[in-house]
């Protein structure tokens, strides 16, 4: 991944590539945000990656966390709500050499783009996806999120949400994931491990950050997850057994694992695509020109 | 020759529109201009379907009006279609299955009688062999050599052999041979009028225009009548490299498509109006991040689910107005498979040069339908090369930067030196945002009215690549004609059949729809005596876009929604009606 073959010119001779750094635009996440630790840790993982940051585009949607890609010096593409991962795709299979990184929040990923998540995951395209999950809606000043848990009132739910949560991990691997991860904002270092992790992977690779808003989540703050999380590596935990991947997926509560979940090799949607194996779909020839003989068919 | 229509009627899943394109490919080999009318209801099984094949030595633009040969595979057929034939028509059938008494058919039509269940029982026990036997005689009668019909049907087949093929090419010769004994051509029959012509659908030229434009993307999700654009492209995917993704819904579609073209491709997704509402907010995305991108929508009859399987033109307002807020945008409607092509192509010009949404609006008619192209009306020749893309300018890149065009230069992911952020929000030149802690500070409402102006002056030069609409006809006709897409093929025809009975008309044919050529609509209908708008919708959706946009306002409307196409004699009825009660 890091020799990447995504440039259109080529590079200039003796001059290192410039790597990711930040843009020249400033976060406006709320002090003490969770996700001033992912937009640190995707930087830091594309840098030790070596990728260069014109080879590299990172996707999102809308929410707060979505406004990520103008921190970072790559390409980018904010998109609309919930579309992050078809744009990301799309991105992709135009030019399979780029490294692409989706991310966005847990109402973008798992409400309004829940579809999309499922489906891009069952067609193991190979990208990585970082979602910054807060567990409430932020940017909308704070109403119930997909992952919200029982009973938490927010100003949607007054007397508390009455739907189950989505639990992102267990549906990650429902889908057909083959890299599945959860990180957590108070650990930018492991973040950044588990994200760089996903960038190497081939294939779809899923980081769920668990990111708190300061603001409007007063339950699932800071300190309520150091007090629970623990990390799967320190436990023993094999990431090539799905059963045992299962069974930590479904563990929320006083004990919340981080970590690589689960990993596995599957052929990529880009490797099972005929036309791709010639090669980045925006080098190779355009037109009919000679091709006449097409017109047969229709006599 | 005149000209000779054969129709096939019988039940979903008869095999009536492959026995329809046998004939319609006869007629094409024959070098005859055809078109093909595919009638189907939304079941796979059962139900009412019928093909039209209507071919003349001069072009044709419509199924037209009348039936010569309605070959019937139920009595059903009968029932619906007898009224149709023309004086000397003739009805095949098998007596077998059904009577036809004298009193069934009108006066001066011949029943023929053809055993095409013994025939098949010869072969085999499956009696959709039918067909086969009934296809022979109904080109028997039609006119079409036997020896053709045998090598469409093998060409039909493909590179299989055995004894399916055997049956069908056995059981055709049967039924042309039992109709030469019984029978005799057509008064109508085709006769050969030189070389070959290339039959297509408006969604097979759709696609090729698109992969002749340079198309390498294309993300679709199935709905009628848009899915054989998708069909089409699949098929040669390989071939012409082109990757083709049918996605989860039409929303990922276009987002695919908008990603893609961000990416470096020139790309595309085809749907119909129920996906195309499903993919406005994306539209406007590609308006807002100046992202190149060709949407063709297909439109059928509405609202909601609306009739699935029958035509309309009523997405029209929904294409003007397709997202939230303004941006610029054109809208193409092509008339005729051959039209389809290059509008098609014109649709990848437009998008590229001005990087924003060019919308391609087919209709069920159009789409689905087929019509003759010479080869030499269709040019592959042309080489898109890859897109264009911005030089490296020592790191001050701007990707929305200022222009009088509104187009600015555009990089794609890869090219050092050169990242931007597309933003679906408002930004500056550099594209960094000005939605959230700039919005409301006096310069940067500055900057946002300047933003906008830069995209919609786009609209300038897309409205100066608008071409005008053809005018055929002699100015001061007793009748001018103005239709748009699709329904310009029936008008078309009704211009002749007005002629012949001495009523002078011109047609003002538009297919470059918005930006409205203002200018050269108004001159066009300047001089005209009487007009009359065609469309096919309910409210006259152009002629109120007309009307806003030039002052020009078209009383005399000429409106179906009935899901059925416009038929040259309908438009004939309301301009003799025009004429003749002294009406201007």
């Amino acid at each position: 991944m890091a020799e990447s073959s995504a440039a259109l010119a080529p590079p200039i001779v003796g001059t290192p590539l410039p790597l990711i750094g930040k843009s020249d635009t400033k976060p406006t996440w709320c002090p003490g945000c969770g996700d001033f630790s992912v937009v640190a840790a995707v930087e830091l993982a594309v840098k030790r990656l070596k990728i260069p940051s014109h080879d590299v585009v990172i996707v999102s949607g809308i929410g707060c966390s979505s406004n990520l890609p103008h921190f970072l010096s790559s390409y980018g593409f904010h998109g609309i709500h919930g579309r992050a991962l078809p744009i990301a795709e799309g991105i992709r299979w135009a030019n399979h050499g780029l490294t692409v990184i989706a991310t966005g929040g847990d109402g973008d990923g798992f409400g309004i783009g829940a579809g999309h998540f499922v489906h891009t995951m069952r067609r193991n395209v190979d990208l990585t996806y970082v979602t910054m999950d807060n567990q409430i809606y932020g940017l909308t000043t704070g109403q119930a999120s997909p992952t919200s848990m029982l009973g938490h009132k927010t100003k949607s739910t007054p007397t508390g949400v009455i739907e189950n949560p989505i639990d992102p991990i267990a549906l990650a691997l429902a889908s057909g994931a083959t890299y599945v991860a959860r990180a957590f904002s108070g650990d930018v270092k492991h973040m950044a491990d588990l994200v760089a992790g996903g960038i190497q992977h081939k294939g779809f690779a899923f980081v769920d950050a668990l990111s708190p808003c300061v603001t409007y989540n007063k339950i699932n703050t800071f300190d309520w997850f150091r007090q629970r999380v623990y990390k799967l590596e320190s436990a023993g935990h094999d990431p090539t057994n799905i059963v045992a991947a299962w069974q930590r997926a479904l563990e929320w509560g006083d004990k919340i694992p981080i970590g690589l979940f689960y990993r596995t090799e599957k052929p990529t949607y880009e490797e099972l695509e005929e036309v791709l194996t010639a090669g980045p779909l925006a080098k190779q020839p355009t037109g009919l020109k000679g091709k006449d003989a097409l017109l047969d068919e229709f006599e | 020759m005149p000209e000779i229509s054969v129709r096939a009627g019988g039940a979903a899943g008869d095999g009536i529109a492959s026995v329809g394109e046998a004939i319609a490919h006869g007629f094409s080999r024959m070098g005859l201009h055809v078109f093909g009318l595919n009638a189907y209801q939304s079941v796979i099984r059962g139900g009412h379907v019928w093909f039209q094949a209507r071919a003349s030595p001069d072009r044709v633009y419509s199924q037209g009006d009348r039936v010569d040969v309605l070959y019937a595979l139920n009595r059903e057929t009968v029932d619906i279609h007898a009224a149709f034939l023309s004086d000397g028509g003739t009805v095949i059938f098998d007596p077998e299955k059904f009577a036809v008494a004298d009193g069934d058919l009108p006066n001066g039509t011949r029943a023929l009688g053809v055993p095409t269940l013994e025939i098949a029982r010869k072969y085999t026990s499956q009696s959709i062999l039918q067909n086969a036997a009934g296809l022979g005689a109904t080109a028997f009668v039609a006119g079409i050599p036997l020896e053709l019909l045998q090598k469409i049907l093998a060409d039909s087949f493909g590179k299989k052999k055995g004894e399916i093929v055997d049956w069908n090419l056995g059981a055709s010769a049967d039924g042309y041979k039992f109709a030469q004994e019984h029978s005799s051509p057509s008064e109508r029959a085709a006769k050969p009028a030189g070389a070959p012509k290339l039959l297509l659908s408006g969604n097979q030229a759709i696609a090729l225009g698109a992969a002749a434009a340079g198309l390498k993307f294309l993300a679709q999700y199935p709905m009628t009548p848009a899915s054989s654009i998708m069909h089409w492209l699949a098929a040669h995917s390989r071939e012409l490299g082109i990757v083709v993704k049918q996605a989860e819904d039409e929303l990922a579609a276009i987002n695919m498509a908008v990603g893609a073209s961000y990416g470096g491709v020139r790309s595309m997704t085809a749907t119909s109006g129920g996906g195309f509402s499903l993919m406005v907010e994306a539209l406007g995305m590609a308006g807002m991040t100046e992202v190149p991108l060709v949407v063709v929508e297909s439109m059928r009859s509405g609202p909601s689910t609306g009739l699935p399987t029958k035509t309309e033109q009523g997405d029209l307002n929904l294409m003007l107005g397709a997202g939230q807020g303004e941006f610029p945008r054109a809208i193409l409607a092509p008339s005729h498979p051959l039209d389809a092509f290059r509008a098609a192509q014109k649709a990848f010009q437009l998008a590229e040069r001005f990087q924003t949404p060019v919308l391609l609006a087919s209709d069920l008619h159009l789409s689905e339908n087929f019509a003759t192209i010479d080869r030499s009306e269709i040019d592959l020749d042309v080489d898109p090369g890859p897109v264009p893309i911005a030089e490296p300018n020592g790191g001050d890149y701007k990707r929305y930067q200022y222009t009088e065009s509104g187009v600015s230069p555009r990089s794609i992911p890869g090219q050092p030196g050169l990242q931007w952020i597309a933003g679906s929000d408002e930004h500056d030149e550099k594209g960094h945002l000005i939605s959230d802690v700039k919005a409301g500070v006096p310069v940067w409402v500055a900057e946002r009215t300047k933003m906008f102006n830069k995209r919609m002056s786009k609209l300038k030069g897309l409205a100066e690549a608008m071409d005008p609409p053809a005018v055929e006809g002699p100015a001061g006709a007793d009748v001018t004609l103005i239709a748009w897409g699709s329904t310009i093929g029936a008008a078309r025809d009704a211009r002749t059949l007005l002629g012949a009975r001495g009523i002078s008309t011109q047609l003002v044919a538009v297919t470059d729809v918005y930006p409205v050529p203002g200018d050269a609509i108004g001159r066009a209908l300047a001089g005209a005596k009487r007009t009359l708008l065609i469309e096919g919708n309910f409210s006259g959706q152009y002629g109120r876009l007309l009307r806003a946009e030039t002052g020009i306002h078209l009383s005399e409307k000429l409106l179906k929604y009935d899901g059925e196409p416009f038929y040259p004699m309908e438009i004939v009825a309301k301009a003799v009606e025009m004429t003749s009660n002294g009406r201007k």
